[in-house]
């Protein structure tokens, strides 16, 4: 809760609507802003002028890839809602490039904005006047309570008690050190003989399996995977080549992997699709194409989503329906082929969305976009291990525990004195405290008096 | 009766927090009075004879940073020295002697009546007196009144102690000592609230009837390091401690008497502390392990008396005989004073303020083990910060109030008057948050020009102090600034060293910064014009070699900066701020914190409620233009 920090926030709902509007506020918004942003005429936005508007895209600096195409408007103080220098940065690509571009900035040096802040703020520089001091103060704690509410919902469930397990091991691990640290001479046997160094590394691996849940996080990384299914002739490399035509990314060829199943990296409304396409799934008796229908089906089993390809211009046939059954309980699609034709296929038993569409006109290809990227937003899918899932508040507190740990193991590794391992390890502890609100103090003394045969 | 003579500040009691509250008052110009049950008993060492250790070491240091009496005494008349954690970084490495018990007691009173503007009397203080909300006095047991200004009440373990061996209780302060009755029911007259503690001390036992030859001689350190920046020798000769073990025996025996531990048997109530359970808290808790160690520490050079460290106990007195027989080396051991648990009331520190100053009475102070803390060291931190606030609050001067990132000192008091104590609190190095700034090392470079402005470092040692930090900043800068060649013998000195040849020009800064490379060998690739003494050289070898983490935590100071500065009015008034829950607003209205950094320490007050109160605070602030 430092005064000094530039803070940023989504300041849009979530959820709703492709466009979103991300606020940064402090004194360094402007150059937080600018290690992000690359202006389409090349300027710095450090020299831009207050209250002015700035075409451009935000690029991840490490990488140089570019993350959505913005709008950016900067706008310095005094003149400001918090009288602090702010920009807003309006992504227009959907929900994954804001969640990506709050993670820039954050990495930048931002501090994600605590509930109320923006209001805080504006009120504690003299924006907004005195009669208003109530409204601020019930949006502090309205906000507050909410987030607490959400935040509690999901503790319930087994997040919270995996994140205490895990705290409860980095509480043991600092007791152990911190014993050793404080008394000397009291022949405490530390921990469970292990080296600290591999008591660290654990720490890290079960924060990585947290990490690996967080569904933006893997979906950006390795893409939604997305398997394309029919019989064969329905039209599925026609769909698979009308998107790639229109959004293609990257075209990667795995090592190791046989042609017959086929990676294509698409993007579609900011969603990143890795997209599969399968081998045609028919009823035959030739062993050769049923290994090739054994590699289909798996990959529907391993697809976050499925488009099930239909035509529309012929009557349901015997292999389509093998196909629906086969999706069956899958988040899926129904993609109905050929809508440029007149329709003869009937009426389907199908549960999710369907939509209709013409790869040879790209007629309806938008609605297909749409659906995806509903079907993201509306977190229908994602990965099923767990039944919960990081979010991205989770996430970077955990990702700044992880940070803290590998110094810590660095540190240990290095042989540097216990109390220095120490200072990274609280910082570990702080901030996974950050997620269920917890302080460790108390805790350190009171796990050492517990675990420690302390007192001469 | 009222005696004429009207003191600035009277001290009630002259234990180590006694000690140091009345010699500071006294030095700081104020007519003082410091009033005992027993001129005998000045500074006695009533539990360990020992001064120092992990944190503790770090306070004496502090004291006499700040220019109090401890650290001095203690170089006089300790018996060994020694630095724990040797092996670890600088910032906890912990100084700890062994004191002769009756010399260190008769230094200190030799100080004390030694010391201007400083009367000491015997005699047993059972009321405190206010007018108002002010003090104005004390009166004693015999209906002595004195007048004064201000009174700082350091008891200890006397207000209504209680002392139980086994199954017997006898009222008591301390072994052989009457306890202070009157007093504490007069606090609670006054409207304190008082709770209760336990503490616990093991047997002494005559070194005649020990075999030492069976245990672990543990010699000090050679030479023996000094916790006083003005003292250069010490003067009593050196003697060990010894080390043995419990075992199966002396378990069995504890665990076949527990019914006649007072523990054990519900009649102690007051909490005792975790870090210095009593020998059958260690045996029934710990039931896995097979020994517990033993440290007989030596009470004097002219005493057969030995303090037997871990073996705490309040079982009675004849199973702590037999119990204690079972050690390997005293197993014809005499008991010369048995092995005795104690309660005492003390009050809840989150009553008092950063000054020491209770809340309620304007003028009076706590100072010490009524404040619910444990320890010598501790005691006379507090003490020496009471005498001086009440001292500053007579010349109408600002108290002196030292912060978590400058001292031990300012983390204990912080801590006590923020988040109070349920059991007698003791430091340790993981309370202080800023760790690796508290270093012994540099508690002159941190506390200083503190002594100083209050008066009570002399010019002399401040001249001293001065140039050494000059002597500092000049080498650091010289090591910056010096490059050396990529030579042969500068690159033959590094291979001594297990270190990579140079290939390029490199500064003396980067050559220590390794960690294989210590000051003494940069020296010798360079030395400067004048070599440095070795507290200097330890200095420039710290702030070079650790330059990355140290600020790292000034980082974290000064973040944590604006929060400290921003002061939370005496006249808050809570229960009108929106949006803060009930318990958020009983704690603040108990704690009343100075600033919203200290609110945020209290327990169970969130970062909203801190939001809260930083826009109620402005809400006021403008309110009033």
């Amino acid at each position: 809760m430092n005064e000094q920090d530039t803070i940023c926030a989504v300041s849009t709902p979530a959820g709703e609507g492709g466009i979103g509007i991300i606020r940064i506020s402090g004194k360094d918004a402007i150059g937080i802003a600018g290690i992000v942003f690359r202006s389409g005429k090349k300027k710095k936005l450090e020299a831009a002028p207050s209250h002015s508007l700035h075409y451009g895209r935000i690029v991840d600096p490490s990488s140089g890839e570019a993350v959505d195409e913005t709008l950016v408007t900067v706008m310095r103080a005094p003149a400001t809602y918090t009288r602090e220098d702010v920009v807003e940065i309006n992504c227009h690509g959907g929900m994954v490039p804001l969640a990506r571009t709050m993670a820039l900035l954050l990495a930048a040096g931002a501090r994600q904005a605590a509930p109320g802040e923006f209001t805080k703020r504006a009120f504690l520089n003299g924006r907004i006047d005195l009669a208003q001091a109530e409204a601020v103060m019930d949006i502090i704690s309205a906000k507050t309570d909410l987030a607490h509410r959400s935040a509690n919902k999901q503790l319930l469930g087994g997040l919270s008690r995996e994140i205490a397990a895990l705290r409860d091991k980095m509480i043991s691990l600092l007791a152990a050190v911190e014993a050793g640290v404080d008394f000397p001479e009291e022949d405490v046997e530390t921990g469970t003989g292990k080296p600290l160094g591999a008591e660290i590394s654990e720490v890290i691996t079960v924060i990585d399996k947290f990490l690996s849940s967080y569904v933006f996080g893997r979906i950006l990384r390795s893409g939604l995977g997305t398997a394309i299914v029919g019989r064969p002739n329905v039209g599925k490399s026609s769909l698979l080549n009308a998107l790639l035509k229109q959004d293609r990314a990257i075209v990667t060829e795995l090592p190791g992997t046989t042609r017959d199943v086929l990676e294509e990296y698409v993007n579609v409304m900011g969603v990143p699709l890795r997209i599969i396409d399968t081998a045609g799934i028919r009823l035959s008796h030739d062993l050769a194409e049923q290994e090739g229908v054994r590699r289909s089906l798996a990959t529907i089993d391993s697809a976050d989503i499925v488009l099930v390809v239909l035509d529309g211009a012929l009557s349901l046939t015997p292999e389509d329906r093998r196909v629906l059954g086969e999706v069956k309980g899958k988040k899926a699609i129904a993609v109905i082929n050929r809508s440029d034709l007149p329709r003869k296929l009937e009426k389907i038993d199908w549960p999710d969305v369907q939509i209709s569409l013409s790869c040879r006109t790209g007629t309806g290809l938008d609605d297909l976009r749409n659906a995806i990227s509903a079907f993201v937003q509306k977190g229908a899918v994602g990965p099923q291990e767990h039944p919960w899932a990081v979010n991205q508040r989770h996430k970077l507190a955990l990702e700044k525990s992880r940070g803290s740990l590998e110094k810590a193991l660095a540190a240990a590794q290095a042989g540097l004195s216990p109390e220095f391992i120490a200072l990274d390890l609280r910082d570990a502890l702080d901030n996974l405290g950050l997620i269920i609100g917890a302080t460790y103090t108390d805790d350190i003394l009171e796990r050492i008096f517990n675990d420690f045969c302390i007192g001469k | 009766m009222t005696m004429q003579k009207k003191y600035d500040v009277v001290v009630i009691g002259a234990g180590h927090a006694g000690c140091e509250a009345a010699l500071a008052a006294a030095r700081m110009g104020c007519n003082t009075l410091m009033l005992t049950m027993n001129l005998d008993s000045i500074a006695l060492m009533s539990c360990n004879p020992a001064i120092g250790g992990l944190a503790k070491g770090h306070l004496v240091k502090e004291i006499d940073a700040l220019g109090g009496e401890m650290a001095k005494i203690i170089d006089r008349t300790g018996i060994q020295f020694r630095i724990l954690n040797q092996s670890k970084g600088p910032a906890v490495r912990g100084t700890r002697a062994q004191a002769d018990k009756q010399r260190y007691r008769l230094a200190m009173k030799e100080s004390i009546e030694k010391q201007p503007r400083l009367d000491v009397k015997q005699g047993l203080v059972e009321k405190i007196l206010v007018e108002g909300n002010k003090i104005v006095g004390v009166e004693t047991n015999i209906g002595v009144t004195h007048l004064a200004s201000s009174v700082i009440v350091t008891t200890g373990t006397f207000l209504k102690g209680l002392i139980h061996i086994g199954l017997v209780h006898y009222p008591s302060g301390r072994a052989g000592e009457f306890p202070s009755n009157g007093l504490s029911d007069n606090l609670r007259d006054l409207g304190f609230e008082l709770g209760r503690l336990k503490t616990g001390t093991p047997a002494r036992l005559n070194g005649r009837t020990i075999d030492f030859t069976k245990m672990k001689k543990q010699p000090g350190d050679d030479p023996a390091p000094f916790f006083s920046y003005s003292e250069k020798t010490h003067p009593l000769p050196q003697m060990p401690c010894y080390l043995t073990y419990t075992n199966a025996s002396t378990h069995e025996i504890i665990r076949n008497n527990l019914g006649s531990s007072p523990l054990y048997a519900g009649i102690i109530k007051g909490i005792g502390p975790r870090y210095c359970p009593s020998i059958e808290d260690k045996v029934m808790r710990f039931s896995e392990r097979e020994r517990h160690q033993v440290f007989l520490e030596p009470e004097g050079l002219d005493t057969e008396e030995y303090y037997a460290n871990g073996l705490s106990t309040s079982l009675p007195y004849d199973v702590q005989t037999m119990m204690y027989r079972t050690i390997s080396g005293l197993e014809e051991v005499e008991i010369m004073r048995p092995a005795y648990a104690i309660e005492y009331d003390f009050a809840f520190p989150t009553q008092i303020q950063h000054s020491l100053e209770t809340k309620k009475i304007s003028g009076l102070f706590f100072a010490g083990q009524i404040n619910g803390t444990s320890g010598y060291e501790e005691a006379a931190a507090q003490g020496l910060l009471a005498g001086v606030n009440a001292a500053l609050k007579i010349r109408k001067r600002e108290p002196l109030i030292l912060s978590r990132s400058e001292a031990y000192i300012g983390v204990l008091i912080d801590d006590l008057v923020t988040r109070g104590t349920n059991e007698p609190y003791r430091m340790f190095t993981s309370r202080a948050e800023y760790r690796l700034l508290l270093r012994e090392d540099n508690a002159d470079l941190r506390l200083r020009h503190h002594g100083r402005n209050i008066g009570l470092v002399s010019e002399e040692d401040y001249q001293e102090f001065v140039e050494k930090k000059e002597r500092i900043d000049c080498e650091v800068l010289r090591l910056q600034n010096l490059w050396v060649k990529p030579t042969a013998e500068v690159n033959n000195l590094l291979a001594e060293r297990g270190s990579t040849a140079l290939a390029s020009e490199a500064s003396l800064e980067q050559l220590l910064k390794r960690p294989e490379m210590a000051y003494a060998d940069i020296s010798r690739i360079n030395s400067p014009p004048k070599p440095l003494d070795p507290a200097a050289a330890e200095q420039v070898e710290i702030r070079v070699k650790y330059e990355g983490y140290i600020q790292r935590q000034l980082q974290q100071v000064k973040r944590f900066a604006s929060l400290e500065e921003k002061n939370l009015p005496d006249d808050m008034d809570y229960d009108a701020i929106t949006g803060l829950g009930s318990e958020v607003k009983q704690k603040l209205n108990q704690v009343r914190p100075i600033s919203l950094g200290q609110a945020s320490r209290i327990s169970g007050i969130t970062p909203a409620a801190i939001s809260l109160l930083m826009v109620a605070l402005e809400k006021r602030k403008r309110g009033r233009a």
